[in-house]
């Protein structure tokens, strides 16, 4: 009986989803505020039903209730708790149930914290995020309702896929999800204004803080996705160019391309089309991504049995939101252009093109991302787009980025002259091109140039980063949290660029079948195998291997690579040894047992692989930082007009 | 002001992509050993004292190779659709057990019942290397030169056999050796 509380728990949610969208865009057309203020209720009833139904399914997978036709697909009894919580989400029709709860979240969050704006705006907003709850719970009870029995129950389930079993994967699709459906209120509130026909800076001063949790929440969760494959996946990998992948990064750059733009929004009032466009951009990225992955259309050959009907609807779902609002925008946006101008040599200017190579390099990869598709549908035959495209595109997109990314945010706004801009920064560019050569030769000849020109770029904005607060502390100018997230979200950036390339230059790996006794070196450290020992889990077996590592006879650590074979799955996963470091780790993986005694192996060591997940926690400490700005705060009485004026003034640096 | 319908405009036309890609077989990737004849090789059989499987069992007639193992999840789905489709005698269909564990197999076997004439024993991939396989279930139809003519990807399903695979095996029996 309890798991049909969960499916009458989404029905009502759908019913409020409906009177949320339409008392909000029928009142706000009517101005009728009676009508306008069902709006708030109904978005806070809604969360409560759909939380509701989410409680429900983590307690059917808590009590193991197999007649649960979805909790006897992805859970068993001997699944430890926190996994049965986690697989909730762990396949289609419970990421789905996700995905919406977290929408409910985001729409009593925007319901609570828009106290401030005005009803009709506020209305409006809630009917757009209304709408895509109403075609996700759709989604939900029509193609992929979670709550489906099978009877007659099976007595034991086929537990959860066991590459998810880890605390990495536990985490990572709801910080994801945040970004996905965070990005929703970027797209609600340039809907919003659209329709209303008003768009100025204070409209871009509250979409920035919602953009920016979104951001931060989609950098944590592609961080932690490229963690977990790093030693889930077992060969050291920490970026594939995998559909999935690729649809959690487009919305990002997208995002962060919107985040630049909204600042030109708020502090000049221009680039208003353009940022209306990039808001709707981001969020129908984060659609697309939903698609790509739960229709199963470009998922790799090997994963089967979608459903087509559930592409379909996510297809048309994408039509109604995405379609909608670019045929508003298409309608609307001529009215949008400003009179305000800015000189070649300006912040503008600068932040123009972060815009431009980000949506590049965005398009570059659906574009490597669907080309398979677009050939097959044409009927050209199959192909497979690879990481060499997406290394050779995205990189030389990149770099010039990076290296703009040093100077941009010592660029007055509106108009700068060179020769100012020469006396402030000679300085730095001394330093910084004296740390690259130095880098350079370091690494030459180790690594290829183009890696080498990538530490380089990685090091050029190190330094411009590290020496804005200089700058700023010399010139006395104040140090809001928006400029120290700048700051931060920036260095986390030069740290993420200087660990991909330095680990993809100078790793060192090595395929071995060793006996046991017999050892390897690699990079000065010798790995021996010291032996096999037996390990038995709560829903698993495997075996551990036991490597101990010495360099020049000193005891460095011993690391236990894994071997696992899933009971209930009938799958193995190889849970590699790591020894991390700051500065570099060493990695074994188990391959294969050849002969009787003899196990295949690989031996990795990876210098500054670190940086990139610490570069990923950097950004979003400085995105936290950004958000929590003084002049987004719900405390600050707001006076738009004078903070206008003083953030303009104080951000003359 | 016509710029502003681009936008509108690309997402129509990718929406058009989609809608037509919905509709393909994500599973039909073609095989670039379609055409050339079946690698070299040679592999004991996965029950002990049976015939090994080589390269020579390919000549002569029609032959379908499905390429599976015990931990592979969909080759269950598999099994019974092969096992089925063995008992028709249409052409005599090969096992190659990939990167697997010969006891496992063997109980698999005698569970869900054995569709295979020859089964070959591949613990580490090599063979399955040279054939182009880089997922499990795949299966091969070979024609009566030796000549590999067909790759599925992903398990065969019974309507897979009934409009694809039985309807080529008979064109292949047909055509002169």
């Amino acid at each position: 009986m309890v798991p049909e509380l969960g499916q009458i728990a989404l029905m009502l949610a759908l019913c409020l989803a409906l009177a949320q969208c339409f008392f909000g865009f029928v009142g706000a057309q009517r101005r009728d505020a009676v009508w306008m203020s069902v709006v708030r209720p109904a978005a806070t009833a809604q969360f409560l039903f759909v939380g509701v139904a989410f409680v429900v399914l983590a307690v059917s997978f808590l009590r193991d209730d197999f007649s649960l036709r979805y909790v006897a697909e992805n859970s068993n009894t001997a699944l430890p708790w926190p996994y049965k919580i986690a697989a909730v989400w762990g396949a289609h029709e419970g990421s789905l149930l996700l995905w919406t709860m977290i929408l409910a979240i985001w729409t009593v969050a925007v319901a609570s914290f828009s106290r401030r704006l005005p009803l009709e705006f506020v209305a409006r907003v809630l009917a757009v995020m209304g709408l895509v709850s109403i075609g996700f719970l759709t989604f939900m009870l029509s193609v992929s309702d979670p709550f489906t029995r099978l009877l007659p129950p099976p007595l034991q389930g086929r537990d959860l896929n066991p590459l998810l079993q880890d605390p990495g994967m536990v985490g990572h699709p709801p910080m994801l999800y945040m970004g996905y459906v965070g990005l929703s209120v970027a797209f609600a509130f340039a809907v919003a204004a659209l329709l209303g026909g008003k768009m100025d800076s204070t409209w871009a001063r509250w979409s920035k803080p919602w953009t920016i949790v979104a951001w931060l929440f989609l950098t944590l969760g592609i961080t932690l996705g490229s963690w977990w494959s790093y030693y889930v996946l077992g060969w050291g990998g920490w970026w594939f160019w995998d559909p999935v992948e690729n649809a959690s990064f487009m919305p990002w750059l997208a995002a962060t391309a919107l985040i630049h733009s909204l600042s030109v929004t708020e502090k000049r009032g221009t680039f208003k089309s353009w940022t209306a466009l990039l808001a709707i951009t981001a969020f129908s990225l984060s659609l697309l991504g939903t698609f790509l992955v739960r229709s199963g259309i470009l998922i790799s050959v090997h994963s089967f049995a979608s459903d087509p009907r559930r592409g379909i609807f996510v297809l048309v779902l994408i039509a109604i939101l995405s379609g909608g609002a670019l045929t508003l925008y298409s309608w609307r946006a001529h009215k949008l252009v400003s009179e305000q101008g800015f000189k070649p040599l300006s912040r503008e200017t600068f932040l123009l093109l972060n815009n431009v190579f980000l949506v590049v390099a965005a398009a570059a990869i659906l574009l490597g991302t669907l080309y398979p598709l677009i050939i097959a549908a044409l009927g050209l035959g199959q192909i497979s787009v690879g990481p060499p495209y997406f290394n050779s595109v995205f990189a030389p997109l990149i770099i010039p980025l990076i290296l703009l990314m040093g100077i941009g945010p010592y660029v007055y706004w509106k108009f700068d002259n060179v020769r100012r801009l020469v006396k402030q920064l000679r300085w730095i560019v001394v330093v910084a091109i004296a740390a690259c050569i130095v880098a350079a030769i370091a690494v030459w000849g180790q690594a290829p140039v183009f890696t080498v020109v990538g530490i380089v770029t990685g090091l050029w904005l190190l330094v411009g980063v590290a020496a804005i607060p200089v700058v700023r502390w010399r010139r006395h100018l104040p140090f809001s949290r928006g400029v120290l997230g700048m700051i931060f979200a920036h260095l986390g950036i030069a740290f993420v660029v200087l660990g991909v390339f330095v680990t993809t230059s100078l790793s060192m790996a090595k395929d071995v079948t060793l006996a046991q006794g017999g050892s390897t070196v690699l990079h000065g450290y010798r790995f021996s195998f010291d032996g096999m020992t037996q390990v038995t889990g709560p829903n698993y077996k495997g075996v551990q291997a036991r490597i101990v590592v010495t360099r020049d006879g000193k005891p460095i650590t011993v690391m236990y690579p894994e071997k696992l074979v899933y009971v209930e799955q009938q799958s193995d996963s190889t849970k590699a040894a790591i020894d991390p470091g700051l500065f570099h780790d060493l990695y074994v993986a188990l391959g294969q047992p050849v002969g009787d005694n003899e196990w295949s192996m690989r031996f990795q060591y990876k210098p500054f692989v670190r940086f990139i997940w610490l570069g990923g926690l950097v950004m979003v400490l400085g995105g936290l930082l950004a958000a929590s700005d003084r002049r987004y705060r719900k405390e600050v009485r707001v006076r738009n007009a004078d903070l206008a004026g003083a953030s303009l003034a104080a951000d003359k640096n | 002001m016509w710029r502003y319908f681009i936008p509108i405009a690309l997402i129509v036309l990718l929406m058009a992509f989609f809608w037509r890609g919905l509709y393909l077989n994500p599973g039909v990737v073609d095989s670039p050993l379609i055409g050339k004849p079946v690698p070299a090789f040679s592999l004991p059989a996965v029950a002990d004292g049976s015939p090994p499987l080589t390269s020579e069992d390919f000549k002569g007639h029609v032959s379908v190779l499905n390429v599976w193992a015990t931990w592979c999840i969909p080759c269950r789905e598999e099994s019974a659709t092969l096992v089925q489709f063995s008992k028709s005698k249409l052409v005599p269909v090969y096992g190659l057990l990939y990167k697997d564990q010969r006891q496992d197999a063997e109980q698999w076997l005698q569970e869900k019942g054995n569709p295979y004439q020859l089964d070959g024993f591949d613990p580490k991939g090599q063979v399955a290397l040279n054939w182009g396989v880089y997922g499990v279930p795949e299966t091969f139809v070979v024609d009566a030169n030796g000549v590999i003519r067909k790759k599925y990807v992903g398990p065969l399903t019974d309507s897979i056999v009934k409009d694809s695979l039985i309807p080529l095996v008979n064109s292949l029996n047909q055509e002169k050796p």
